[in-house]
């Protein structure tokens, strides 16, 4: 689960962490007298929605007086807004982030988020922050420091210090100071990320000001959405409007769906063979309309739920079943595809595939309940049937 | 039980060379990890999925010892005794492994209390655990010689003799293709393939779609290599993170026997999560063409379409 700049700033500020005066306003209560009450100007105005890239895409803007960040943040709030992160979709802007505007000397990067293959989280920082950090991190490598640290352990400044030893090697008597502040800073988001379960939290740029402070300039978390049950405090601040609303329908039945832009519905259990179908249905010549994975264990209600999401989506011109059962039983896939049927009419081809547990049950169920089905006996055939069917 | 643990167990007394002999005629019946000998405890034997799943396990022959449910000890699940606790479980039956077919939130926990039994197996089908959940487990199962498979997979099964998971049991045929991957359905798809081709399995295994797993491709392709009755390894991988990487290092290295590999997800878009929590791309890393290019670079097979995956098998074999 994302969140917006504002709320991650918000828990920075809770553990413990600097942030820039600020202020963030909707449509009703932004005011001239508002905003001159965050600090003297210049301020910057930040469009909150979910992804970066905000600044290239005029979300970002900075202006020398409250009036004129009133103008700006007017106009952006109810727009919406694309960024080259948005997978060609615009978010809604409806809340603006108003801070007081900040000279910076020099922008860092931090970033912590979990190392696979070490099993451990593991910090990641750099000198060389802000837009061009991939850049960095490709051609310069050296520049860019890696660290891993226990959840288990003391979280302290003194964990940390290791890892910033050569930071600051150019600030003079300065430089044991500026290195106690970003250890300092590191222990307190490693604490945030162990606390509350986050699967990444990135500070780009972290700000070194003319006054030598360290602030975090943008604010990213993510969290892990199978440890939301233990954190309702986090999973309050969802903004369910930045996500897709085919994924919000899916996700309130517990699925996994992810909305494509191609005219074959795939409805498949495991994310897997779900990843395979696609890529089968692409090299066959068609254009998957979404990923579906009804999961292990679905049962009949979330079906008919994730067969009713593929069947209202108006670009979709065939159905793909595609069902290996393991721990999800044919039969009740079976039941499940009838009763959406029963709701919204099937108007386009419908292809399924089914093998495994209890497949001769639902197989029968299929055949019983009149649907008109194309068979496919295995995964390329079905594949195959759905491409013919769209051409 | 490896191969070792049963020597041990069978011919503890014999001098060391005679235990080579028998080594050597017994390891040709071997498959890795599991055999008809692995007696398991279902920990959540009571609950929906995992009173089906043991159905359908004694069913296929798995020696199921014992189940476990907290505050069901002393109930009696289709003859199969239930006990409260793992440790009371084990000392009473003398199991040697486990599956968890529990909730996610007290997933952790299980496996802890299931590494504490003494069981040396530990499969885990539950998916959802939280991700530092995971890394707390593996810390404290570090150097404790205890294998964790999963979480959030299918399972491991050695065809005609064991299955401990989720996996439909008629589709596998014993034989001498192993199997690794980090799918489910995925993997039954490729066993039926070769299935239905009358190529057999020796052992297949589901490593699970998690970030945080407990047993790598790498573990099980040296298993694999080790393994007699193995001749040919199907690999399924799949996008993001860096696994399929460190195999392919790894073969290059280590395994002479031959690979075919899938690796799905090279169509998903990037930057979007395709529900396992480690099929996630973003930037240039851990997608579906650089994982596939290194594994060529090492000479693995990897089919473009998962439909070709048995019939790459067969003509590999010759």
């Amino acid at each position: 689960m994302n969140i917006h700049e504002y709320q991650a700033k918000d828990l920075f500020r809770k553990y413990g962490l600097n942030a820039a005066p600020g202020r963030v306003f909707q449509k009703n209560s932004l005011s001239v007298q508002e905003i001159s009450k965050i600090g003297p100007p210049p301020f910057v105005v930040k469009a909150q929605i979910h992804a970066g890239g905000r600044g290239k895409a005029g979300g970002i803007q900075i202006v020398d007086a409250a009036d004129a960040a009133f103008g700006v943040a007017k106009k952006m709030l109810g727009t919406k807004l694309k960024t080259y992160q948005t997978a060609g979709v615009a978010k809604p802007v409806d809340w603006v982030l108003i801070e007081a505007a900040r000279e910076i000397k020099k922008e860092l990067y931090v970033a912590l988020t979990l190392d696979r293959e070490a099993a451990l989280p593991c910090a990641i920082c750099s000198e060389s922050g802000g837009v061009e950090i991939e850049q960095v991190a490709r051609e310069t490598p050296e520049k860019v420091f890696r660290g891993h640290f226990g959840v288990d352990k003391a979280l302290t400044s003194e964990t940390f210090r290791s890892f910033v030893l050569n930071f600051f090697s150019d600030h003079g008597k300065n430089s044991d100071r500026l290195r106690d502040q970003l250890s300092d800073l590191i222990s307190k988001i490693a604490r945030l990320f162990v606390e509350l379960d986050a699967s990444l939290v990135e500070v780009n740029p972290l700000g070194l000001l003319a006054d030598d402070s360290l602030v975090p300039i943008d604010a990213k978390i993510n969290f892990d959405d199978s440890a939301l049950f233990r954190h309702p405090e986090v999973a309050r601040l969802r903004d369910a409007s930045q996500e897709d609303e085919r994924e919000n329908e899916a996700k309130r039945f517990d699925l996994s769906y992810v909305g494509l832009e191609g005219n074959i519905g795939c409805m498949v259990n495991g994310a897997g063979l779900a990843m395979a179908t696609m890529d089968i249905v692409k090299l066959d010549g068609g254009e998957p309309a979404n990923f579906l994975d009804v999961g292990g264990g679905a049962s009949k209600e979330k079906v008919a739920a994730a067969f009713k999401i593929i069947l209202k989506d108006p670009r979709v011109k065939a159905i793909l079943v595609n069902i290996f059962g393991g721990i999800m039983r044919c039969d009740v896939l079976a039941e499940g595809i009838v009763a959406a049927q029963k709701e919204i009419k099937l108007k386009v081809p419908l292809i399924v595939r089914l093998e495994g547990t209890n497949v001769e049950k639902g197989r029968e169920i299929l055949k019983r309940s009149k649907i008109q089905i194309i068979s496919a006996e295995t995964f390329e055939e079905a594949a195959q049937r759905a491409v013919e069917a769209v051409r | 039980m490896t191969v070792d643990g049963i020597l041990r167990q069978c011919y503890g007394a014999l001098p060391q060379d005679d235990v080579g002999l028998v080594w050597c005629s017994l390891r040709e019946a071997m498959a890795i990890l599991v055999d008809e000998n692995t007696k398991v405890i279902v920990q959540g034997i009571t609950g929906s999925h995992g009173s089906f799943h043991a159905r359908q396990m004694v069913q296929y022959g798995t020696k199921i010892l014992a189940g476990v449910t907290p505050g069901k000890g002393g109930q009696d699940f289709d003859g199969i005794p239930v006990f409260n606790t793992m440790g009371e479980a084990v000392a009473k039956t003398g199991a040697n492994a486990s599956v968890l077919y529990v909730p996610a939130q007290f997933a952790k926990d299980a496996i802890l209390e299931a590494a504490d039994s003494g069981v040396e197996l530990i499969v885990c089908i539950t998916e959802g655990i939280p991700a530092l959940d995971m890394v707390r487990v593996l810390k404290q199962l570090e150097n404790k010689g205890i294998r964790l498979i999963g979480p959030n997979c299918p399972g491991i099964i050695t065809p005609e003799a064991t299955k401990i998971g989720i996996m439909p049991g008629y589709i596998h045929k014993r034989g001498c293709v192993g199997v690794v991957s980090r799918s489910g359905t995925l993997t039954y798809e490729a066993v039926w393939q070769m299935t239905t081709r009358g190529l057999g399995q020796s052992t297949v295994i589901g490593i699970g779609g998690d970030a945080i797993l407990g047993t790598s491709f790498v573990d099980c392709l040296e298993l694999f290599e080790k393994d007699a009755e193995t001749a040919a390894i199907v690999m399924i991988g799949e996008i993001g993170g860096a696994a399929e990487e460190t195999a392919a290092e790894f073969i290059r290295k280590n395994v002479r026997k031959p690979v075919v590999a899938f690796v799905s997800g090279s169509t998903a878009p990037s930057g979007k999560r395709m529900g396992h929590a480690g099929a996630i791309i973003s930037g240039g890393s851990g997608t579906a063409r650089e994982k596939v290019a290194r594994l060529r670079e090492t000479g693995v097979r990897v089919v473009d379409s998962p439909a070709r995956i048995g019939e790459t098998v067969v003509r590999t074999l010759g």
